[in-house]
C-alpha cells in the first residue's frame, strides 16, 4: 500500500482532508508534525492548505524552515512525489523546490469559490489520471494565490510544459483567473513532474454525497504511484 | 557591540502592488490630492551583536537573503546604527 505523509504544521487547516482523500483512494495515509526530522518511510508527502504560522512574514515563509523541510527537501531531491496545495504550493516556492512566488490577488480580497481549471500537463504525479487539455471545477480558498515569476522562470516553465494546470479563460458560466496569476496558472511541478504544487483545493472535492467529486482523479494519481517507486 | 538593525522591505519595481493601489484610492477617496504611486512594504527592526559594523549589516543582509525578504519579488535595504 502506497504511504502518504500529510504534513502538520502550526496553522495547517486542510490537512484531515487531505489525509481522507488519500485513504479515499486507497493510500495509508498518516500525519508527520512539522518538528519532525523523519518522513516515516513516506512515499509521497502532501504540504496540505492552511495558514501555516498564522502566513507571518510571508506565507510559508516560516514554515519552510520547519525541521520536517529538511527531509521533504531530501525526499524531493531524490526524486521522491511532493505535492502541495495552497499553502503547501506557498511553501514548495518558499523552499525553492518549485520557482516563483504566490503574492497578494490582485483585487486584495480572500477568495473562496470553485473555478475551473484547464488540466495542461498530465505527466505529473498529480494529474496522471487526467487526459490533456481535461476541464475539472475545484475549489479555491486563498489571499496569496496571485502566482509570479521573472520573464525567464516564465518562459523555462512555458517552455518545458511545467504549468501544470492554468485558470480556464473567462466565458459563459466561467469566471476565470481569480487572483491575477500571470499567464492565468493555477499549478507548476519541476522538471521530471514529480513535486507538483497548485492553488485550488482537490481535496475538498472528493465525494459526490458532499456536492462533487471531481478533485477525486488528482488523488487516483496519487495511487497510481507504484509502492516503492517513488523513493 | 550591539547594533540597531533597520530593515526596510518592498514590493520590487514593476510587480503589480495591490495593498498600495487601494491605499492610493482610499487618500483619493479622503481629499487628498496629488497623492500617487504609493507601494506598501515591511519595516523590520532587530538588534545583532556583531564586531563590527560592517559585520553587523552583513549578517543583516544574509538574514534578508534567507528569510527577512523573497528574492523573487521584494527588494531590500538595510541600515546599520550603534544603539
Amino acid at each position: 500500500m502506497l504511504k502518504v505523509a500529510v504534513v502538520r504544521f502550526p496553522g495547517s487547516n486542510c490537512d484531515e482532508d487531505a489525509l481522507r482523500a488519500a485513504e479515499l483512494v486507497g493510500c495509508e495515509a498518516f500525519y508527520v508534525w512539522h518538528r519532525e526530522t523523519s518522513l516515516k518511510g513516506a512515499e509521497v508527502v502532501l504540504l496540505p492548505g492552511g495558514f501555516s504560522y498564522g502566513d507571518y512574514l510571508r506565507s510559508g515563509a516560516i514554515a519552510r524552515f520547519s525541521p520536517v523541510m529538511q527531509a521533504v527537501s531530501e525526499h524531493a531531491r531524490a526524486g521522491g512525489a511532493v505535492v502541495g496545495i495552497c499553502n503547501g504550493f506557498q511553501i514548495l516556492c518558499e523552499a525553492h523546490l518549485l520557482p516563483g512566488a504566490l503574492m497578494r490577488n490582485a483585487g486584495l480580497s480572500f477568495v473562496s469559490k470553485p473555478v475551473d481549471l484547464v488540466v495542461e500537463r498530465t505527466g505529473t504525479v498529480f494529474t496522471s489520471a487526467f487526459t490533456k487539455g481535461a476541464r475539472v471545477r475545484v475549489p479555491v480558498a486563498h489571499g496569496e494565490g496571485r502566482f509570479v515569476a521573472d520573464a525567464d522562470t516564465l518562459a523555462m516553465l512555458e517552455g518545458e510544459g511545467r504549468v501544470v494546470v492554468r485558470y480556464a479563460p473567462a466565458g459563459p458560466g466561467v469566471e476565470g483567473n481569480p487572483n491575477g496569476s500571470v499567464n492565468d496558472i493555477a499549478g507548476i511541478a519541476n522538471a521530471a513532474g514529480t513535486v507538483v504544487g497548485l492553488m485550488p483545493h482537490p481535496e475538498r472535492c472528493v465525494d459526490a454525497k458532499l456536492g462533487s467529486d471531481a478533485g477525486l482523479p488528482f488523488f487516483h494519481s496519487i495511487a497510481a504511484i507504484a509502492a516503492g517507486a517513488a523513493r | 557591540m550591539t547594533y540597531r538593525v533597520h530593515v526596510r522591505v518592498m514590493p520590487r519595481g514593476g510587480l503589480l502592488d495591490p495593498q498600495g493601489q487601494a491605499v492610493a484610492h482610499a487618500l483619493a477617496a479622503l481629499g487628498f490630492q496629488g497623492a500617487s504611486d504609493v507601494r506598501v512594504g515591511r519595516a523590520i527592526e532587530l538588534s545583532v551583536t556583531a564586531a563590527s559594523r560592517d559585520e553587523a549589516e552583513a549578517r543583516a543582509r544574509q538574514m534578508c537573503d534567507r528569510l527577512l525578504a523573497n528574492p523573487v519579488t521584494e527588494d531590500y535595504l538595510v541600515q546599520v546604527e550603534e544603539d
